[in-house]
């Protein structure tokens, strides 16, 4: 079988699939790719199943060497890519062969980058995920420099396209769509224009739980205690000193603090990749 | 009951109790509405996470025609908890409740416990017990280590840490029952419905050369056994 050989990881690589689903009652969370459209275009690229495991790469700097031929595909942040020194394109189909070294740069815009291969990933699934859920400790380890990564038997499909056009990430502000609720009446009238009429930025205490928001704070009606409930991802969730987190792949399953509004799941992919200092602006 | 949106990606159902919740997720659990990916019971809520592709006014609208089953999760099985009661948090669970040590025990063994939810952690169940004494509240800070098997209090909940983490309930003692084990399917022993009886083992005794703990019931080996 073929396999890549992790050489550096950067800030963070870990495993990533469509995530886990079924388990919430356990109180597992559901995981996956942080961005879910630059994952399933990675594949897509590749003609992968579409649940194939794939890399996420945390700001660049994986470096991966294939052992055997690979064919793999990176799309998401926007990085500079190089085969063997030379420049590669994301967004496209890249043949590598035995010994060649891929190397993601630091993105110019954007945080996440997907490194997908023909095949898939082939770590063990955990709870029928190979999702890494960094918040639960589940799933499989990150790679570090030495992790031999088994890839998988590619699929009967060939890959039909050599390159698919992206949307290219804002470089600027991020315009994000939300829709109030569900706890919205536990704030103050004039919250969620609040809301509507500021500019947020991300924080680098962010991750893949959540991007925790700078900006002015959002009033409570009054205090009280909201009984844990269920979260999604995208919830605007809002401790008592009024800053939202906005909850990504790897948030908890329940949460006590209230939820004033949700950015749709198509936004929430690109919410993923806002990297610390990017402006957020939200709309309905 | 009242229906909450969670933009396209859930539907929050409140209800009015805890009981409302259970009734709620047998019926869910039975019959989930298509388009559902995931269904997270809470204390007042339970929560359908809409799975890609699913439409959540159909969803919605689903769940506005389910009819509660009350007490439709008695077939989710019955646990037995061996329980040390050593806590460091026991003296000050007496205090609050204005029982003695051996009351707090006595109530703790004596109540009827079945897991509401989970939540916090994988496996982490949230037990709701008929024992109105044994609510207090929350340490004031948390611990940032609470050993595996710890058995606790909060609120109206009792629950056992399933690995070691950070915690701010009272602890009243430990178990060295494996709670949440990856080889094991399910791995969680406390799962939604599942009702559980605590009942008082003696102090383990100290470790001393060739010797260590007795194993556990569930045949595994305690991965953390912390204090």
């Amino acid at each position: 079988m073929p396999a890549v050989e992790v050489v550096r990881t950067g800030a963070l690589t870990t495993v990533q699939d469509g995530g886990r689903r079924g388990h919430a009652a356990l109180g597992v969370g559901g995981s996956g790719a942080a961005d879910a459209a630059s994952y399933a275009l990675a594949n897509r690229l590749l003609a992968n199943h579409e649940g194939a495991a794939a890399l996420e790469v945390t700001m660049g700097g994986l470096v991966l060497r294939a052992r055997g031929a690979v064919t793999a595909a990176v799309t998401g942040a926007t990085c500079p890519v190089t085969v063997d020194g030379r420049g590669a394109a994301p967004d496209t189909v890249l043949h590598l062969a035995d010994g060649a070294r891929l190397r993601l740069g630091t993105p110019t815009s954007g945080l996440r980058s997907y490194v997908a291969v023909r095949g898939g990933v082939d770590v063990p699934p955990v709870l029928d995920s190979r999702s890494t859920d960094t918040l639960a400790g589940l799933g499989p380890p990150p790679p570090e420099p030495g992790t031999v990564l088994t890839v998988g038997p590619p699929p009967r499909a060939m890959p039909t396209a050599d390159w698919v056009p992206s949307r290219p990430l804002p470089a600027g502000e991020l315009s994000l769509r939300i829709v109030p609720g569900p706890r919205d009446d536990w704030f103050r009238d004039d919250a969620l224009a609040v809301l509507l009429a500021s500019a947020y930025e991300v924080t680098d205490r962010s991750d893949r739980i959540g991007a925790r928001l700078s900006g002015p704070p959002l009033a409570r009606r009054s205090g009280g205690e909201l009984p844990s409930e269920g979260m999604v991802p995208g919830s605007l969730q809002v401790p008592p000193e009024g800053r939202p987190v906005l909850f990504l792949a790897d948030h908890p399953v329940t949460g006590g603090y209230p939820v004033i509004a949700v950015v749709t799941a198509d936004d929430v992919a690109r919410a993923a990749q806002a990297r610390p200092g990017t402006a957020v602006r939200f709309h309905r | 009951m009242r229906v909450l949106r969670c933009a396209d990606s859930g539907v929050l159902v409140e209800v009015a109790d805890l009981g409302e919740v259970m009734a709620l997720h047998a019926a869910l659990a039975e019959d989930p509405p298509e388009g559902v990916g995931d269904i997270v019971p809470a204390a007042r809520t339970v929560l359908l996470r809409i799975a890609p592709g699913g439409d959540p006014d159909a969803v919605a609208a689903a769940v506005g025609r389910l009819r509660p089953r009350p007490g439709g999760r008695a077939a989710a099985g019955e646990l037995e908890v061996p329980v040390q009661y050593d806590g460091r948090d026991l003296a000050g669970i007496a205090e609050l409740t204005g029982l003695t040590e051996r009351e707090v025990v006595r109530a703790h063994t004596g109540a009827e416990w079945a897991v509401a939810f989970c939540g916090f952690a994988p496996g982490f169940g949230y037990l709701v017990g008929d024992d109105p004494r044994l609510h207090v509240p929350r340490r004031g800070e948390a611990r940032t280590r609470v050993p595996a098997g710890a058995v606790a209090l909060a609120g109206e909940f009792s629950g056992i840490y399933p690995r070691a983490s950070p915690g701010g309930w009272q602890l009243l003692g430990s178990t060295e029952l494996v709670t949440w084990d990856l080889d094991r399917d399910p791995p969680a022993l406390l799962r939604p419905g599942v009702r559980v009886r605590f009942t008082e083992e003696p102090p383990a005794p100290r470790r001393g050369p060739g010797g260590g703990r007795r194993a556990h019931r569930e045949g595994g080996t305690r991965t953390d056994a912390g204090s």
